[in-house]
């Protein structure tokens, strides 16, 4: 069993790299928009601090840069794009060659999604490097934080991943799920720690998403390399992490199974 | 041993209804109006395993619906369905490694890159061992011709070409049944020959059981001995192809050759075609025998055949007929009437 899984995942992984290959363009334009957006949140936050005497909170000139580009980074490896293609597979009856296979959807997406991270990887590292050397960012973590990175980093991706892909899920009940999908955005953008560190929030903010699943998905692995984490809370933000992974498995196991009784494969 | 078995197969889609215009738009805001629709209804028939089944109907009968349900896409809204001992629905691996659903163009082939790609990721999925993936992809591609096609990109393939490709993806894996659903949609004849004859090769080495819908009736006249027709969703006729076009046309055709050439032969029966001295009459089937008797007796006739009339003619009165008012009209294996 975990032999076959190993061989499809090893084949699926060579042949979706294959397919990006040959949507270079794409892959670019994608990357440019992941790299602008935080880049203008850098900006617009580095504005407000010179204006408020070099600091804002406990962020700086260097830690602000710090922050937006690690979080540049730890975002590109851990979005996921599926809930904005479900609808369309569930609309047009695309799925039907994806439910005939031996094969859950869900594994598809994942290697398709770690074959696009790979690829587009090769862009991100010198993007970074280059954007580094222009921000000057200030960052001096001790060499556990890099170890503990690494599975910050894993755990981070599949928290994000099965929670956006149960919600995707949603497709099979709700014609166009774009409402749905952009609401969650808005929600991501203020409670992970993307358009601003949350340590920036009010405290209300602050208490709402560390209750939620948001801050694991990316700004808990940026906070634990910029050194801003004692052990002990990255002990908890990994088992949190793993809870709402076990939490995240159990619903995308329940909801297919209703999901897919709902599945009309209409279209085709 | 029966590998299909369907028990009062039944779908209902639930749809959506709304007027037309913007204010009745703006009205199923407030009050949504559904309707059910019976795409397939109470349908029952069995297959033995290595059969070739013609699965005929006309354009919404409940055919595709049929097929999604026997391979697991769709979950039936009542009666009982299974496929070699598995409830399709439930697609556990062991059940969609032995089975393949054909789709007319709709594809398992990866669109961007080279076929034998597509073959490689089906091998991973299906978890083929090396040795005998290689050998079912040689006789694959011997058998439909593909040495030429397998480092093209898909996108790059013909029609046909690549239909050709779907069929050798589907099978890779060298299922128990095949779900062949219009499986040679927009090929040319020599390509639906090519299709057919292969299938039915298919059928004979490996002893699969195939369930096919097409509206070539050619492809069905070459590979099934039996049909099942269905039509509103509900079963009209299942039984052998010869039994349908006896059961269900009440005519035979006549062909006859003459040494003269423009005669009248509207006294002998309904004149259907003639040309130079070749007449095509149609006669009732009890009348056959006496309409023979008197064109011998009565013309110079050089040649008389009595044919049935083209299978396409007989689903077109099946169709067309109300034969599903008439319980005399199914056969004795056939669930409704």
């Amino acid at each position: 069993m975990s032999a076959w899984f190993g061989d499809i995942y090893r084949t699926l992984f060579k042949i979706e790299l294959a397919v990006m290959f040959q949507y270079r363009a794409a892959v670019v334009i994608w990357l440019i928009g992941l790299v602008l957006q935080p880049v203008i949140y850098l900006v617009v936050w580095l504005t407000v601090a010179e204006t408020e005497g070099g600091r804002v909170g406990d962020f700086d000139a260097g830690s602000l840069s710090a922050y937006f580009l690690i979080m540049m980074v730890v975002n590109h490896a851990t979005f996921s794009w599926h809930m904005w293609e479900m609808g369309y597979r569930v609309r047009s009856g695309s799925f039907n060659s994806l439910l005939v296979q031996p094969l859950h959807p869900f594994h598809r997406d994942i290697i398709q999604n770690m074959a696009y991270k790979v690829l587009s990887l090769a862009i991100v590292l010198p993007v970074t490097a280059l954007l580094w050397w222009f921000f000057e960012p200030t960052l001096t973590p001790e060499p556990w934080m890099w170890i503990a990175l690494g599975p910050a980093v894993a755990l981070a991706f599949l928290v994000r991943f099965f929670f956006e892909w149960s919600l995707a899920l949603l497709a099979f009940w709700i014609t166009d799920t774009s409402g749905l999908n952009n609401l969650y955005m808005a929600l991501f953008f203020f409670l992970a720690g993307r358009m601003a560190p949350i340590s920036l929030l009010p405290s209300w903010g602050q208490a709402i998403a560390n209750a939620l699943p948001f801050r694991l998905m990316l700004a808990f692995p940026v906070e634990l390399l910029m050194g801003r984490l004692t052990p002990e809370q990255v002990m908890d933000g990994f088992l949190t992490q793993i809870l709402w992974i076990g939490l995240g498995w159990l619903t995308v196991h329940l909801v297919w199974t209703r999901a897919s009784a709902r599945y009309s494969a209409v279209g085709a | 041993m029966t590998t299909i078995r369907c028990d009062n197969l039944t779908k209902t889609y639930t749809v959506p209804v709304r007027d037309p215009g913007l204010l009745n738009a703006a009205k199923s805001l407030f009050h949504r109006r559904t309707r059910d629709v019976e795409a397939v209804k109470d349908v029952c028939f069995e297959l033995a395993e290595g059969e070739i089944v013609g699965f005929l109907g006309p354009n919404g009968a409940g055919k595709t619906t049929t097929l999604k349900m026997l391979s697991g896409l769709l979950q039936p809204t009542d009666g009982q369905v299974e496929v070699l001992g598995f409830k399709p629905f439930r697609r556990q691996r062991d059940f969609l490694r032995q089975i393949t659903l054909v789709m007319g163009n709709r594809n398992q082939l990866v669109w961007d890159i080279p076929v034998a790609d597509s073959f490689e990721r089906n091998r991973a999925i299906y978890g083929l061992e090396r040795p005998a993936f290689t050998e079912t992809v040689d006789m694959l591609v011997e058998l439909l011709d593909l040495a030429e096609l397998l480092d093209k990109p898909v996108r790059n393939l013909s029609l046909g070409e690549r239909m050709k490709c779907e069929v050798a993806v589907a099978l890779l894996h060298r299922p128990r049944i095949l779900f062949l659903d219009e499986p040679t949609l927009g090929l040319d004849v020599t390509m639906q020959r090519r299709i057919r004859t292969f299938v039915a090769e298919y059928n004979r080495t490996s002893g699969a059981t195939v369930l096919l819908t097409s509206h070539y009736m050619a492809d069905v006249e070459a590979l099934c001995e039996r049909v099942v027709v269905i039509h509103h969703g509900q079963l009209l006729f299942d039984g052998q192809l010869d039994d349908l076009v006896q059961r269900f046309s009440p005519h035979k055709t006549i062909v006859v050759d003459l040494e003269t050439e423009e005669a009248d032969l509207s006294d002998y029966a309904e004149v259907v075609h003639t040309e130079g001295n070749r007449v095509t009459l149609t006669v009732p089937k009890e009348l056959t025998a006496a309409t023979t008797g008197r064109l011998l007796a009565d013309l110079p006739v050089i040649d008389l055949t009595v044919e049935d009339p083209p299978i396409e003619e007989v689903i077109e009165r099946v169709f067309t007929q109300q034969l599903q008012h008439d319980p005399d009209s199914t056969s004795d294996d056939s669930a409704t009437p």
